[in-house]
């Protein structure tokens, strides 16, 4: 048995982060207040540099740490590489509205570097405690976040509901995974597609067990009926925050899902089978319940999450495809992720440059945005149809890609109720651009004009947020006309976890 | 082959795409210059529609032009694959005239231009796409692509109807347009992956159209797979065509739409649907097809008699003129249905004649409507005297439809008339009592909008502008071609018919 030290050298992207967050903890100390500013640059060059350097170390490396605890393959590298743009671009969003509207810029973006590490463990943990832990790191980062507009109660209300229900979903977890270790003895991943193979019988306690990890994992994921708190939370928490939750949250722990449950649960391959549905109907659920209640939305941040919500259910309809006999469905699932993690980029920062300018979050407000906004107005248009899942965008191929893997499998029916979710999601969309394209601009809030109101909707988006729209607008039309080289990367990472 | 046609086809979709993409870049505030860059590209694009039709080889049968790019190998199976044959050679070369029709006479688009041609090249993109692909995963993406620019084409640019008692506003034209089409799109998208999943099943997984065809040929797919899966193509593309019940999208969403778009829209689009049934549904599942056949060709004389008589009740021209569409995509239909080489040939040619016919007419109803703000026939009338050349093209247009001998409409309906005779006899004898319908609604509108004395308020109205003009004449030019000398677009057509399976 080799050394838990051997090959650590293997975590130095980890430990270089973790020492990037700090190093923004400390500049923040002796920075002068019109200086902050340059925390975000140090934490975007800080993940480029850490982008580059995994890619240069990592390439090809398949190794273990700590006895198999961690994972160090194709898969966690292409999920860090991707959380760690996700930042980049996270950052860039949050600078303007970080300035304007909040204090201690120091500790936003380093809570976001150590939400970051959080994910980068996360996704390279092939143990439930290991993963539970940099779990945890990543929620209590993001607790922190969301009540960051400390003066403003909504965003308190938010964060409070987010840490209860985090709280309870964590414990919830938690138990799960004792009963599991109870009843196997094992918490390694792959030792628990073992014990459930070779199990003749599978005692009661050890299903609640698997149940409870799953039903956790949901709260997460925020799917039905596990979502109720998604809503309220984006919409209190810093809008920044909202898109970090809705982007980068949500793909870190569908990524935890998705190795967990291809090297957990696929090759044990009679239990999985009984499992499947399960997972089936749950998305089914949370694709219809997410659409359809978005319908009736006002608020952006509330539309948006239950777009969200319906967008995890199409996820976890892929999650439901994963099979010991195909990688269709596993890169499907990172396929769609990658994908609505940009489109959704895009869609946010054309929201949040809006705000920034009126400090408006109600649909209503968007009247006339295509006159005085001409480019915002069309990045959040080909963003909505890219959610919606029209070519020559990203949402088209995702979909096509992710839905063929799920009938494949043999949920045709699954398939037919995500394309009927599609058609239901594209209606509320519309209602979004009919504002911005169709609708005139509405009275200001005295009665005035809304342009004389919001004098800096004459102005041009700023120059972090100009860059998030043009390169999100790049990314998915690459991505709706010729995804092969992604594709290519992610049936790497998909090997790397499947059986 | 030689180096044109190796490209020819990737050109024909690549060119408006560019254009589009390209707009996206130039000043917003630029109209003219945006109208004169469309003008470029559309014209480009009906150069190499033309020459492509031209060099459509009669004598070999089959798809030529072909050509396939590796876009994602693997267990799905997707490739660019190009090519067209004699069905969709005519229409590519439909598209070419329409658009470039359609984009001359936009010069009235004054509002956000460049935003409107932009739409506007995207979607004329997708419709070449879909007649020069032989991929199902192509074939939906442009499908798609030629559905999506509409909601924004008709809210943004279209036109409210106002009769007092009877209001439909663009935003109502487009939405339901958008809803009824993503619907049928829905059904497309379960039925391919069914197809998939089927073909996946027997080892083969593919969305190439050939290695489809060539499993549906060695009867991988078997009879009732065929009859549940049929279905949901004829009833989705048939959406886009107007089948009855599912036409209700139409008359709105054309009246609703700006000229141009009503032309593109009624003259290639609702095209689409017919080809997808075609193309799809009967090479793909040639025993579905054949069970279901009595449904769709019944549909389709509903469709032609229900047209016809909606059509003579209405008195906004548009809704004459959009419900008219309903009535002869019925015999696109019917011709579809009989599965006799006659029938479904008149079917190609009906959708070509139809194609230029309606088009034309609503570039006319444009420029009466740009002059007198008014739609209604009740209250427009002796329009002849004022709008000679106008009044002229209309009139051939309305005697193209109702089928007159030495026009385009003649020779397609009796075709599908032939066909039908052949097949189910007393549908067919409904639908030439359609075509004597057609005969009614249609003078009625030439008597009450063109004839007679014009009212004072008439007066000082111009005739069609001369760029209308030479687009209208160039449309009648096309129609009297073709019903004089149908020759060249039939032999092209019948080397196309003579490949569907149980034709």
């Amino acid at each position: 048995m080799t050394s838990l030290s051997d090959n650590l050298e293997l975590l130095t992207p980890e430990f270089a982060l973790a020492g990037l967050a700090f190093l923004v903890f400390v500049v923040d100390l002796f920075l002068p207040e019109d200086r902050k500013g340059y925390l975000a640059w140090i934490s975007v060059a800080g993940l480029l540099a850490l982008i580059v350097g995994s890619l240069v170390m990592l390439w090809g490396e398949e190794e273990e740490l700590y006895d198999g605890l961690l994972a160090v393959d194709a898969f966690s590298l292409f999920f860090k590489v991707f959380f760690m743009g996700i930042g980049v671009f996270i950052i860039f969003s949050s600078m303007d509205f970080v300035k304007d509207r909040l204090q201690h810029q120091g500790e936003f973006y380093g809570l976001i570097l150590f939400s970051i590490l959080g994910m980068n463990v996360m996704v390279q943990s092939r143990e439930l405690l290991t993963a539970y832990i940099s779990l945890e790191l990543l929620s209590f980062s993001l607790y922190v976040l969301a009540a960051y507009a400390k003066d403003n109660a909504k965003s308190n209300e938010s964060a409070l509901k987010y840490i209860i229900v985090g709280a309870v979903s964590s414990a919830i977890l938690l138990y799960g995974v004792s009963m599991v270790y109870g009843t196997l003895g094992v918490t390694k991943f792959d030792d628990i597609a073992a014990g459930l193979t070779v199990a003749t019988e599978v005692s009661p306690a050890l299903w609640v067990g698997v149940g409870l990890i799953l039903v956790g994992l949901m709260f997460k994921v925020s799917a039905v009926p596990f979502h109720m708190w998604a809503p309220d939370v984006y919409e209190g928490a810093p809008y920044p925050v909202t898109a970090y939750l809705a982007i980068g949250s949500k793909a870190a722990a569908f990524a935890l899902v998705l190795r967990l449950v291809s090297e957990g649960f696929v090759p044990a391959a009679d239990r999985w089978e009984q499992w499947q549905l399960v997972i089936a109907v749950l998305a089914g659920l949370t694709m219809l319940v997410g659409n359809l209640v978005a319908l009736a939305q006002r608020n952006l941040k509330r539309l948006m999450a239950y777009s969200s919500i319906g967008h995890a259910g199409f996820i976890l309809a892929g999650i439901a495809a994963l099979s010991a006999s195909t990688d269709l469905a596993s890169n499907g699932v990172m396929f769609y992720l990658v994908g609505y993690s940009i489109t959704n980029l895009v869609v946010f920062a054309a929201i949040i440059s809006f705000f920034n300018m009126t400090g408006k979050e109600m649909i209503a407000d968007l009247g006339g945005l295509a006159d005085h906004q001409p480019f915002l107005a069309a990045s959040l248009a080909m963003g909505l149809f890219s959610l919606a899942g029209l070519p020559i965008f990203a949402g088209f191929t995702m979909k096509f890609y992710l839905f063929t893997a799920v009938a494949t499998e043999g949920f045709l029916w699954l398939a037919g109720l995500a394309i009927f979710s599609s058609l239901i999601s594209l209606y509320y969309y519309l209602q979004i651009l009919r504002q911005v394209y169709i609708e005139p601009t509405p009275a200001g809030d005295g009665g005035g004009d809304f342009l004389e109101e919001h004098p800096a909707l004459a102005r041009r988006p700023s120059l972090p947020l100009l860059t998030v729209l043009a390169s999100g607008l790049g990314g998915i039309i690459w991505l709706g006309i010729y995804p092969k080289p992604l594709i290519d990367a992610i049936e790497a990472a998909s090997r790397a976890v499947m059986p | 082959m030689n180096d044109f046609d190796q490209v020819a086809l990737l050109l024909l979709i690549l060119v408006p795409l560019a254009g589009s993409l390209m707009m996206m870049f130039m000043p917003s505030d630029q109209g003219k210059e945006s109208w004169y860059f469309a003008i470029f590209v559309a014209a480009i694009s009906l150069v190499l529609s033309l020459v492509i039709f031209a060099r459509y080889d009669y004598d070999q049968a089959g798809f030529q032009f072909l050509r396939t790019y590796e876009w994602l190998p693997g267990p799905l199976d997707i490739n660019l694959a190009l090519g067209i044959d004699g069905i969709s050679a005519p229409l590519v070369l439909l598209n070419g005239i329409v658009l470039f029709g359609g984009v001359l006479i936009s010069q009235t688009i004054k509002h956000r231009t460049r935003d409107f041609f932009v739409l506007l090249l995207a979607l004329s993109a997708g419709v070449f796409g879909v007649f020069a692909v032989r991929d199902l995963f192509f074939l939906f993406f442009f499908y798609e692509l030629a559905v999506l620019p509409m909601y924004l084409l008709i809210g943004v640019w279209g036109s409210s109807t106002d009769f007092g008692t009877f209001l439909r506003t663009k935003e109502y034209g487009a939405m339901k347009l958008i809803l009824f089409l993503v619907a049928g799109s829905i059904l497309i998208w379960v039925g391919i992956l069914a197809l998939y999943v089927e073909a996946s099943n027997s080892g083969a997984a593919t969305f190439s159209l050939q290695g489809l065809a060539q499993l549906a040929e060695s009867g991988e797919f078997d009879s009732n797979f065929q009859t549940l899966v049929f279905p949901l193509f004829m009833v989705g593309f048939g959406i886009l065509a107007g089948l009855w019940p599912f036409h209700t999208w139409s008359p709105d969403g054309h009246v609703a739409a700006p000229t141009a778009v009503s032309m593109l829209h009624a003259g290639v689009l609702m095209k689409l649907g017919a080809y997808g049934i075609i193309r799809v549904g009967m090479f793909l599942l040639p025993e579905g097809a054949d069970n279901w056949m009595p449904v769709l060709i019944s549909l389709g004389t509903v469709n032609v008699l229900y047209g016809a008589v909606s059509a003579m009740s209405q008195n906004d021209l548009k809704y004459v003129i959009g419900y008219s569409s309903v009535s002869h995509m019925g015999y696109v239909l019917m011709g579809i249905a009989t599965l006799d080489n006659v029938g479904v040939g008149g079917a190609v040619l009906q959708m070509f004649s139809h194609g230029i016919m309606t088009a034309l007419m609503f570039l006319l109803v444009g420029s009466i409507y740009e002059q007198t703000h008014t739609r209604d026939i009740t209250v427009l009338n002796g329009l002849g005297s004022r709008m000679r050349v106008n009044t002229f093209f209309f009139v051939i247009a309305g005697l193209a439809s109702l089928g007159l001998p030495g026009l385009s409409g003649f020779i397609a309906e009796f075709m599908v008339f032939t066909g039908a005779f052949r097949t189910y006899l007393p549908l067919a004898i409904l639908a030439v009592i359609g075509a004597a319908l057609t005969a009614v609604y249609i003078l009625r509108l030439l008597a009450r909008t063109f004839l007679g004395e014009a009212d004072e308020q008439w007066a000082s109205l111009n005739d069609a502008s001369p760029i209308e003009m030479s687009v209208g004449a160039a449309f009648v030019g096309v129609i009297i071609f073709v019903g004089v000398w149908p020759e060249p677009l039939m032999r092209v057509i019948n080397v196309g018919v003579q490949t569907i399976p149980g034709v």
